[in-house]
């Protein structure tokens, strides 16, 4: 009996130490998940400014959390379906202790709020469609250091984004029309003589965004774009080159596909990088999404293998769907159809 | 009987356990590998070399595309990507997946951000319709593995 006692004992300690040990840690689970866009102060960066006083009085816990476990598809920011909902809950207190001293409203989050939808698209279009889009797309691009003044703390929402409509009640998007923003171009509607049945209108008219279509990620399964060449592998570089040029693309750099791995007169010889640069094109895609690096700049490496020469680049159509970026998938088509234009001028 | 019992709180115990473990590991956002650093740029790019370094990466070469940017008359902060593998490594992985040449070298994004900086690439377990082979598998894990790593030596950096 003491042995089991002892046992016992020991089992408890083991189980909490583990316990203690797995509670999840919110502010080392923002670091890592968050506060890459959000930045770690919630002062903001790619992601809204999480910290500004006005967002954390007018949203709740409830809003915090679907938010992080639906995402915003389409619109950067991911779904972390993934996290466990302590884990998620773990978070949105860290970002309630990015602001201490603010009390976030309580909202009614069950309650359905009805409205006269045909007013309701008036007064949005009159009111809301200059900054949220005239179907609630939403503002353009994101990231603070490309794509917007520094001042300006927030792009207006997509309010037809499935994310945005799965997290956000009826109540929160009447508190947030009433009482706006501070701190951001959201306006105070309730203070600019908007009634609340007119709001309510508007409440109304926004949550019929729900039939709308909803973004999807493109489905693309090849990685590359692959092409062979009737030339040799120099008259293949060149024809590269000059299809290139003449879809407006300078040429940056010609390479071995080793070089700066193995001294010169060691590097493979048959296998050829051709960089390509459009600088208007990459200063739009680094302003749609700061993070695109992976696409830049432009390439096609030729290798000579068996003397069959073969074009290869990476696929973006491909490649974008990780973004979660619906703005890049529409660049990332037009460079898709750019790649396979200059191959197929540079072999024929 | 209560030797019965024992097992059975053990195999609870050790289910529970093991659940934990799991949910602290898992990340949440996995596709993009992402990381700001509380450095100014010039210092994170430094501290990513010498890490990749420690890693036995070589930087094959620095693309900087905010000159090329400025270059032609827009304005943008400092913005460069990072092309790193390991020489011989190289090698073996584009003799025995040649579909895989577009996307070697790795690549790390890295720019700058008021007075920090960011860090980010495509997550390399993306490329798995190169190739559904364990083997592929298992090298882009590592290479995963590793990025993930790297990111959480630079998170602690002051």
């Amino acid at each position: 009996m003491p042995r089991f006692k002892h046992f016992s004992t020991a089992l408890l300690l083991l189980f909490t130490a583990t316990t203690s040990l797995a509670a999840p840690k919110g502010d080392l689970l923002y670091e890592k998940n968050c506060g890459t866009c959000h930045g770690l102060d919630g002062s903001g960066g790619v992601g809204v400014p999480l910290s500004l006083p006005s967002f954390q009085a007018s949203v709740d816990d409830h809003f915090l959390f679907q938010n992080i476990r639906y995402g915003r598809p389409g619109r950067v920011m991911p779904a972390f379906s993934d996290l466990s909902d302590a884990q998620v809950n773990a978070i949105v207190r860290h970002i309630r202790s990015l602001a201490p001293h603010i009390k976030p409203v309580v909202l009614d989050n069950s309650k359905v709020i009805s409205g006269d939808i045909i007013n309701g698209k008036k007064l949005y279009s009159e009111n809301c469609g200059q900054c949220h889009g005239a179907n609630g797309e939403g503002g353009h691009g994101t990231g603070v250091t490309f794509s917007r003044p520094r001042d300006l703390p927030i792009i207006a929402p997509a309010l037809n984004n499935a994310g945005f409509l799965a997290a956000a009640s009826d109540e929160m998007i009447r508190h947030t029309i009433t009482y706006g923003r501070q701190g951001t171009p959201m306006q105070a509607f309730g203070r600019k003589g908007q009634n609340e049945q007119e709001i309510n209108d508007i409440v109304a008219y926004i949550r019929t965004f729900e039939n709308s279509k909803h973004w999807q990620p493109v489905a693309v399964d090849e990685a590359t774009i692959t092409m062979e060449s009737e030339y040799g592998l120099e008259e293949s570089v060149e024809n590269l080159k000059r299809a290139a040029v003449g879809k407006n693309f300078k040429v940056i750099r010609i390479q071995n596909l080793e070089d700066g791995m193995f001294p010169e007169a060691e590097q493979d010889k048959r296998s050829i990088i051709v960089y390509f640069c459009n600088f208007s094109f990459v200063n739009r895609a680094i302003n749609i999404d700061p993070r695109v690096g992976l696409f830049l700049p432009c390439r096609i490496t030729l290798t000579e293998h068996d003397g069959v020469v073969s074009l290869t680049a990476i696929n973006p159509r491909y490649m974008s769907r990780f973004y979660n970026n619906s703005e890049l998938d529409e660049a990332c088509s037009e460079m898709y159809d750019i790649y396979i234009e200059i191959m197929e001028e540079a072999i024929l | 009987m209560i030797a019965n019992q024992l097992k059975k709180l053990l195999l609870t115990l050790l289910i529970v356990i093991t659940a934990q473990v799991q949910a602290i590991e898992i990340d949440g956002s996995s596709q993009l590998l992402m990381m700001r650093s509380k450095q100014s740029f010039p210092e994170a790019m430094l501290a990513l070399q010498s890490t990749l370094g420690e890693y036995d990466y070589i930087i094959s070469r620095v693309q900087r595309i905010d000159i090329g940017l400025t270059g032609m008359g827009y304005n943008t902060d400092m913005y460069r990507v990072l092309f790193f593998t390991k020489p011989n490594e190289f090698r073996e992985v584009i003799a025995k997946y040649p579909e895989l040449t577009a996307y070697m070298p790795l690549k790390l994004t890295i720019f700058a951000e008021k007075d920090e900086t960011i860090i980010a690439t495509v997550d390399p377990t993306v490329l798995r319709f190169i190739n559904s082979s364990a083997e592929f598998t298992r090298l882009t894990r590592r290479w995963r593995s590793d990025i993930v790593a790297i990111m959480d030596e630079l998170r602690e950096l002051e």
